[in-house]
């Protein structure tokens, strides 16, 4: 019995528990997730982290949301009222709606039933979520212009721009994946991954992944939204309390959606590792939740080290990254990778196989060499000042006119 | 024969097919005529966006999941996007008028959007009167986006070619028009930097002296004094010299050398 069908015969209150436990799953995601984000970034930076309230620190997420909530909500008196308050409700709940389509676990029991933990599937999840994620963008762009004001008006286009070209590179990048499983829909991509997981069959197309995610959530080093010392906060900057959480909410469970997102499309979703396939027995199918969750927080604490790591880059650095290397790179990849199948389904020789490949690898490393040596030749011709000898004091030498006598000048 | 009958035959429960119609449909009338009612440009473009949204939602109701998706993925998420940014940047909101523009593009304008409707109608004529519905499950037997890819890539890829080339020649087109071709290189940090050593005397190389006299006074509307007593007028910011917000340093000024000496 394949998913989709097992999931078609879901009574309406399996749906509602399931609904339920999506929604608590990602609310704890998050409170855990600002925690552990914390403390991974403060033990990276030699600190301690928050460790005062309950046990390690654990409840200081919850903390902070009880306090964000009693905080005096202000609407600017130079904004938009109703579009002021639609946006953080948009950005919330768009950000749970990706989870409807994600396997959490094989065939399990609930509650004597038959089914896996999984709202719906569709045909076309994976496309479903990409619509979701570019409604969500609504919810950044109206914050960024209803705030009445320029920063968030900036922020906020800065970072829908962001999000908009990145969604191009991970849409590309997904197509990889169509191919080679023959699908859309979630479940069947995972089960397609039975035996060797995309992250190694489709390595480019998962490293363009990682980073478009990256930059699509708006996370450090792509955080350019919020780069402080430009745009204060970027499209939130005018909202506090309930608003503001609604928008950090938002964040987290957005990190959290793509990296299961990732989880499910390149490392085989719930899949036990190569080898602990037997676990996936245990507690009656419920324990392949915890390889799902693992590989989950695989990919967060992924988000953090780089945020510890790496500084922000510039945003037209930014821009550049996403046009003209991720998107044309992962264009390049699927013509590979669909001659490749065409090859593989007209039972092509394998010296062709072979031969292609290899011709291939070799006009990657033409282009970029060639490219390389462009570059060197552009740096050369592009140096302004030719290098002279070290100026002397007090006057700095002008190139073309030599030295000036200080002495003279003055003198007339 | 009725949609509802239609539905009916396939063998679909309609019923709560019906109940989302009916709570949908006037959201989605009502959200429409806003879009005419509104002043805001902006209020317009969500509620078409809302729309569009209601639309796709429709779509897939009626098993054209594929449609539904790329209805949102494609209208909603790039076009009214790239629609809002322009509302945004450009402000339309103050410069609103309904006088024209451009001189005579009234009567064309109506004559097109009529032969636009016209073309639409007679394509819908001609695809419900004269072939016969095969219904979904014929339509959908592949499965729903294998039918489409099937039909697109093979029957109507001609069609699509070209509608992919008018929209590449569209956006080349936008690109060309707006984009103002840059005829000498900007004039940078390091252009200023050098163009103030290029100068005849090397009296401005270290950048303007800054407001305020030394010691005395530190407000940025009082010029600097030289050494030679006399205020520099370069000192001051050029709008407080345009609005006249500027005040004399001469007393702040010590006597000369040769009076105090005397």
């Amino acid at each position: 019995m394949s998913t989709a069908t097992m999931l078609g015969n879901d009574p309406g209150w399996i749906i509602l528990v399931k609904g339920l436990f999506i929604f608590v799953f990602c609310v704890l995601c998050t409170l855990m997730a600002v925690w552990g984000e914390r403390r991974i970034v403060a033990r990276m930076q030699m600190r301690l982290g928050p460790n005062r309230v309950g046990k390690f620190g654990l409840l200081q997420a919850l903390a902070d949301g009880v306090k964000l909530a009693l905080k005096e909500d202000l609407i600017p008196a130079a904004a938009d009222k109703i579009v002021f308050i639609v946006a953080p409700i948009i950005s919330a709940t768009t950000c749970f709606m990706a989870f409807a389509v994600i396997p959490m676990t094989g065939k399990v029991h609930l509650f004597g039933h038959v089914t896996a933990m999984q709202l719906t599937d569709l045909p076309v999840s994976v496309l479903y979520i990409l619509a979701i994620a570019s409604i969500g963008v609504y919810g950044i762009v109206l914050a960024g212009w209803s705030s009445g004001s320029t920063y968030p008006l900036l922020g906020g286009l800065r970072s829908s721009a962001q999000v908009i070209s990145y969604e191009v590179a991970m849409g590309l990048s997904l197509v990889a994946v169509f191919i080679y499983s023959g699908s859309m829909s979630t479940s069947e991509i995972v089960a397609a991954q039975h035996k060797w997981w995309f992250a190694v069959v489709l390595f480019p197309s998962f490293v363009i992944y990682v980073i478009s995610m990256v930059g699509e959530t708006n996370r450090a080093p792509f955080d350019l939204a919020e780069a402080e010392g430009e745009l204060v906060g970027g499209f939130h900057t005018e909202y506090s309390s309930l608003k503001f959480a609604l928008f950090f909410l938002a964040e987290y469970v957005n990190i959290i959606a793509v990296s299961s997102l990732a989880t499910t499309l390149f490392l085989g979703g719930y899949h036990a590792l190569p080898g602990l396939t037997f676990t996936e027995n245990w507690l009656g199918g419920w324990f392949t939740f915890f390889w799902f969750l693992g590989k989950v927080v695989m990919f967060f604490f992924g988000f953090v080290w780089l945020r510890g790591t790496l500084p922000r880059l510039r945003y037209d650095q930014f821009m550049k990254f996403g046009w003209k290397i991720l998107i044309p790179g992962s264009l390049f990849w699927i013509l590979v990778l669909a001659t490749l199948r065409v090859m593989s389904q007209r039972a092509a020789s394998r010296t062709l196989v072979v031969g292609f490949s290899i011709g291939v690898v070799l006009l990657v490393v033409a282009i970029s060499s060639l490219y390389d040596r462009s570059k060197e030749k552009a740096e050369k011709a592009g140096a302004i000042l030719p290098s002279l000898p070290a100026p002397s004091f007090p006057i700095p030498e002008i190139p073309g006119q030599g030295f000036i006598n200080g002495r003279s000048e003055i003198n007339g | 024969m009725t949609l509802f009958h239609l539905a009916l035959q396939v063998g679909r429960t309609a019923t709560p097919e019906a109940v989302q119609f009916w709570l949908l449909a006037p959201i989605a009338v009502i959200a429409a005529l806003g879009i005419l009612v509104v002043k805001k440009a902006i209020h317009a473009a969500l509620l078409m966006a809302w729309v569009m949204v209601t639309l796709a939602i429709f779509y897939i109701a009626e098993d054209a999941l594929f449609l539904g998706i790329v209805q949102i993925v494609v209208y909603t998420g790039a076009v009214m996007m790239l629609f809002l940014f322009i509302l945004m940047l450009v402000g339309v909101d103050s410069t609103e008028s309904l006088g024209e523009t451009i001189k005579g593009q009234r009567i064309p304008s109506i004559l097109i959007a009529v032969g636009l409707l016209g073309l639409v109608v007679s394509l819908l004529g001609r695809a419900t009167i004269t072939q016969p519905a095969v219904g979904l499950a014929t339509a959908n037997a592949d499965g729903n986006v294998q039918g489409i890819a099937k039909l697109l890539f093979t029957e109507y890829v001609w069609a699509f070619e070209v509608v992919s080339a008018l929209l590449i020649t569209a956006a080349l087109g936008a690109m060309v028009l707006a984009h103002s071709q840059q005829t000498k290189s900007k004039f940078a940090q390091r252009d200023l930097s050098i163009a103030r050593f290029r100068k005849s005397s090397l009296g401005g190389a270290a950048g303007l002296p800054t407001s305020g006299v030394f010691a005395r006074h530190n407000a940025v509307d009082v010029p600097a004094l030289l050494p030679d007593g006399t205020p520099a007028p370069t000192s001051i910011s050029q709008t407080l010299k345009a609005r006249g917000d500027m005040i004399t340093s001469d007393g702040f000024a010590l006597e000369s050398i040769e009076e105090q000496e005397d």
